[in-house]
């Protein structure tokens, strides 16, 4: 099999190798792939969007569709995991509790639990390591930076790199610091499995909610200057903010897809413990 | 020769690409485990997205966010200056689905895994043969 798999590899790139000869050479300015339609977009953006960097504007305007069912699709793959993983019956299995100020492990059999609040004990992981004070407080002094930065990447998207799904990896990825640098509950406490499934539903919601009001003020489904007839900004604005509105969309939903993929992942869907 | 230095040094990016997609593509065939093969897949998957990528580039080019004072007369807009952005914007959106399909695929692996308390297709084909 693996001979196979190496003849067919082989012949594939040799196959590809031999179909380099027909392509332009790299940074041809002249080549199809720079040709076509994409002049257009660079000349136009600022003029009829009012945004800056032409990869936001198509993202969000001129291809809007191709966006709005990749979001769909992240949104899907992120409802699948949850499918696929979560059970809600608790496993039959022992918890540990550490006494806080002596530091005495308890096993505590089957159903029996100790409350989550209590002031003496906290649950451990049963695969349990010391935690860290450099990494706790390192990551405690982060989350916020991290957040802070998301929020700048997603508010800045028009006029430097960045937007919705670059911003949401890594608002998605503070939480995930949180879950690493603490435990799983820690981060759940934090951020409900409920609200996370909220916001991930109301990320697609407000980027299909934008295009149908577009709609229901008589343009096309995502064209964005009929936000002009109820807001208090000219048709050139209107597609901005437009293009905001949207990428706020895409920023939630991507944040908690990413949230949700991850927990269900290493909890293997029972929210208890992970990594 | 001279022809073929020439070829290799002007395309050499889309030969990279290829020798990656092929690593990918191999690891999906060939390799026994699972999780393997997904890396596999995704090696594959980041071949392709640096093609794309590259597809955009052009020589002396920046990137594609217009100047603001850019206009009328001598400060028009000119596209030789301004990198392709339609690749970015098809890239940008498959790196984030390629992120949460690989996150379905390990779901996936984790349920194979809870059913089989392995991850070695031949292991998992015996068993499936045992039933």
């Amino acid at each position: 099999m693996k001979k196979i798999g190496f003849i067919i590899v082989c012949l594939s790139g040799a196959l590809l190798l031999y179909a380099t000869q027909d392509f332009p050479r790299w940074g041809d300015p002249n080549s199809p792939a720079n040709t076509h339609v994409s002049p257009r977009y660079i000349q136009k953006t600022l003029e009829e969007t009012d945004v800056p960097n032409a990869v936001t504007s198509i993202l969000a305007d001129y291809r809007g569709y191709d966006t709005m069912f990749e979001t769909t699709v992240i949104f899907a793959a992120g409802m699948s995991c949850l499918i696929l993983l979560r059970v809600f019956k608790r496993k039959e299995e022992d918890r540990y509790y550490r006494h806080i100020s002596t530091g005495v492990t308890l096993r505590v059999k089957g159903e029996k639990t100790i409350p989550e609040k209590s002031k003496e004990f906290e649950r451990i992981d049963t695969i349990w390591t010391p935690y860290d004070l450099i990494i706790k407080t390192v990551s405690r002094f982060l989350v916020p930076f991290i957040q802070l930065f998301a929020l700048y990447v997603l508010a800045h998207g028009h006029e430097s790199p960045g937007g919705g799904f670059q911003g949401g990896v890594i608002f998605g990825a503070s939480f995930i610091i949180l879950a690493i640098a603490f435990d799983l509950r820690t981060a759940l406490r934090r951020f409900k499995e409920k609200t996370d499934g909220l916001l991930a539903a109301l990320g697609v919601f407000i980027y299909a909610g934008i295009g149908a009001l577009c709609l229901l003020l008589g343009g096309n489904f995502l064209n964005y200057k009929e936000l002009a007839r109820i807001f208090p900004f000219n048709k050139i604005e209107a597609r901005a903010y437009g293009i905001l509105g949207i990428e706020t969309g895409v920023f939630i939903a991507v944040m908690a897809v990413m949230v949700c993929i991850y927990v269900n992942i290493v909890s293997e869907g029972r929210h208890d413990e992970g990594l | 020769m001279e022809a073929l230095i020439h070829h290799v040094v002007g395309k050499y990016n889309y030969w990279l690409y290829i020798i990656l997609m092929m690593i990918g593509l191999y690891a999906m065939i060939a390799k026994n485990n699972l999780i393997k093969k997904l890396v596999g897949m995704n090696i594959f998957q980041t071949a392709i997205i640096l093609f794309y990528v590259s597809i955009g580039c052009k020589k002396g080019a920046t990137i594609p966010i217009i100047e603001e004072h850019a206009g009328m007369g001598e400060h028009a807009i000119r596209v030789a200056d301004y990198i392709n952005p339609l690749p970015h914007v098809l890239m940008l959106t498959a790196i984030v689905v390629s992120v949460s399909t690989f996150g379905v695929a390990l779901a996936l692996a984790v349920k194979i895994y809870q059913q089989y308390k392995t991850l070695e297709e031949d292991e998992i084909l015996m068993r499936l043969r045992e039933k």
